[in-house]
C-alpha cells in the first residue's frame, strides 16, 4: 500500500513522516517518530495511557488516525521538561509517590495538564473528573489526585 | 494495520465511497478505530468528511440542530444546551468526549450510546443527506443504514421537563448499567399530561418504555401514583448481559432507578 505523508508539530518541533494509511497516532509517535511517552494499554479507549494533547484538547492517540492530525499541534509528556528541569506536574508526581509502575503516568500527566491549563486552581472534584478517563492499577489514585493538587498550588504560588 | 483512510470534503462523495465493500464511516473514531484495533477484519477502509458544517451547533427559536460531527465535549460546554449537558457528560471520560460525536452515538451498541437515549426521549429527527426520519425509525434500521448521518434536530426541552440518569458502578466515569431519559409535560397542579421515556441497555439499542409512558398520564409524581408506571417499565425490555451486569440484574434495578428519576 502506498504510504501517505503526515506532518505536525510535536512538542514544538516540526515532524514529517511517511506512514501507512490508517496508522494510529500512537503507532506513528512510538514506532515512527520515537516518542515512547504515550503508552499503548488497551487500544480501546478505556485506559487513557495513550492520552496526548492535540490542539489544546485531550485525545486518545490509540483511537486517532495519524493522517487526521496533519497540521496539528501535538503535545506529549516527553516534551514537558525544559532544559532538564521537570515540569511542576512531573515534580509533584515524583514527590507524592504518584508513580509506581509508571505505565499510566504519562496519560495521567497529560489529562492533568489540560485541567491545569484551563483551571489553575481546581477543586478535588475537578481533579477526579479530569482523571476519570485514566486507569491506574497501582496507586489507588489518591497520591495522583494529591500530586495534581500540589502542582496546582505550586503553579499559583509561582504566578503570585 | 491495513486500513485505508479516504477523506472527502462533501457528504455526497463520501456516500458514494461508502458503497464499497468493507468501507465504514469514521467520525471521532471511538467506535470504528476501536473495532479495527480489536481485530475487526470487516473494516478495510475508512471514509471521513471534513465539511465544517457537520460540526455546527445551531440553536434558534427553541429548535436545536446538531451536526453529526459535534462532539460530546462541545455539547457539554454550550451554555444554551445546559439541559442536555448531563447526557453529554455521561459519555466516556474527558478524552473520549473530545472525540465522540453525536452521529457516532446513534450507532453505539449497548452498553454505549447514552446520548442517543436522550435524543430518543426528545423525539429527535435524524438527517441523512437529503432525507429526514424520526429517531425511532432510524434506530430500528441502523444496522443496514448506509447513508452518512449529517445532523440531528429536536426541540430544546425546558429544563424542568427533561430528566436524565445514568447508572454506573464506577464514578464518575463508568460504563452504563442502564440509562434513562424522560421528557415530561405537566399541568400546573403537577399532573403528567405527556410523557416520553427512553431506556439504554434494555435492548441492543435505545428503546422507549411505552407502557410506563401510558401509565404515567394523569399521575402526579408521588411514590404512590408512579407505582403502576414503574411496574409497567419492564414490559417489552430485553436487557443486555455483559461484564457490567446481567440482564436479570438490569431488569431488577430498572424500576428502582426510574422511580428515583421520576420522584426527584
Amino acid at each position: 500500500m502506498a504510504k501517505v505523508p503526515v506532518q505536525f508539530t510535536l512538542n514544538g518541533s516540526e515532524k514529517a513522516e511517511f506512514i501507512e494509511s490508517g496508522t494510529t497516532l500512537l503507532h506513528a509517535l512510538r514506532d515512527k517518530i520515537g516518542d515512547t511517552s504515550p503508552k499503548g494499554g488497551c487500544h480501546q479507549g478505556t485506559c487513557g495511557a495513550c492520552s496526548v494533547i492535540i490542539d489544546g484538547e485531550l485525545r486518545l492517540s490509540c483511537l486517532t488516525l495519524a493522517e487526521t492530525c496533519s497540521g496539528a499541534d501535538i503535545k506529549t509528556t516527553a516534551g514537558l521538561a525544559e532544559g532538564g528541569v521537570l515540569h511542576p506536574l512531573q515534580r509533584a508526581f515524583l514527590d507524592a509517590f504518584a508513580t509506581q509502575c509508571g505505565f499510566c503516568t504519562p496519560g495521567m500527566i497529560m489529562a492533568a495538564k489540560v485541567l491545569l491549563d484551563r483551571t489553575p486552581n481546581p477543586s478535588r472534584e475537578d481533579v477526579v473528573e479530569a482523571l476519570s478517563g485514566n486507569i491506574c492499577r497501582c496507586t489507588g489514585y489518591e497520591p495522583i489526585v494529591q500530586a495534581v493538587l500540589t502542582a496546582a498550588r505550586a503553579n499559583s504560588q509561582n504566578a503570585a | 494495520m491495513t486500513l485505508a483512510l479516504q477523506t472527502f470534503s462533501s457528504v455526497k462523495d463520501a456516500n458514494a465511497a461508502l458503497l464499497a465493500a468493507g468501507a465504514r464511516y469514521i467520525g471521532g473514531g471511538t467506535l470504528v478505530v476501536r473495532a479495527a484495533n480489536e481485530g475487526d477484519i470487516s473494516v478495510s477502509s475508512l471514509v471521513r468528511v471534513t465539511d465544517p458544517g457537520l460540526s455546527r451547533i445551531a440553536v434558534s427559536g427553541g429548535k436545536v440542530r446538531l451536526g453529526a460531527s459535534v462532539t460530546m465535549a462541545a455539547i457539554a460546554r454550550q451554555p444554551e444546551l445546559a439541559t442536555l449537558a448531563p447526557a453529554a457528560r455521561a459519555v466516556g471520560g474527558p478524552a473520549i468526549r473530545n472525540m465522540a460525536t453525536v452521529g457516532g452515538n446513534l450507532f453505539a451498541p449497548a452498553p454505549y450510546g447514552d446520548f442517543a437515549v436522550a435524543l430518543l426521549a426528545l423525539d429527535a429527527t435524524v438527517v441523512t443527506g437529503d432525507s429526514e426520519m424520526p429517531i425511532e425509525t432510524f434506530l430500528a434500521g441502523r444496522d443496514t443504514s448506509r447513508a452518512v448521518v449529517t445532523a440531528v434536530g429536536f426541540s430544546l426541552p425546558r429544563a424542568e421537563s427533561f430528566r436524565f440518569l445514568k447508572v454506573s458502578r464506577v464514578k464518575p466515569k463508568g460504563v452504563s448499567v442502564l440509562s434513562i431519559a424522560a421528557l415530561l409535560q405537566r399541568a400546573a397542579d403537577g399532573t403528567v399530561t405527556a410523557a416520553r421515556i427512553a431506556l439504554g441497555c434494555m435492548a441492543d439499542r435505545p428503546i422507549r418504555a411505552r407502557s410506563a409512558e401510558k401509565a404515567l398520564l394523569g399521575c402526579k409524581l408521588t411514590p404512590q401514583e408512579i407505582a403502576p408506571a414503574l411496574a409497567a417499565a419492564s414490559q417489552g425490555i430485553a436487557p443486555i448481559t455483559d461484564p457490567i451486569a446481567s440482564a436479570w440484574y438490569r431488569a431488577e434495578v430498572l424500576p428502582v432507578h426510574l422511580g428515583r428519576l421520576l420522584s426527584n
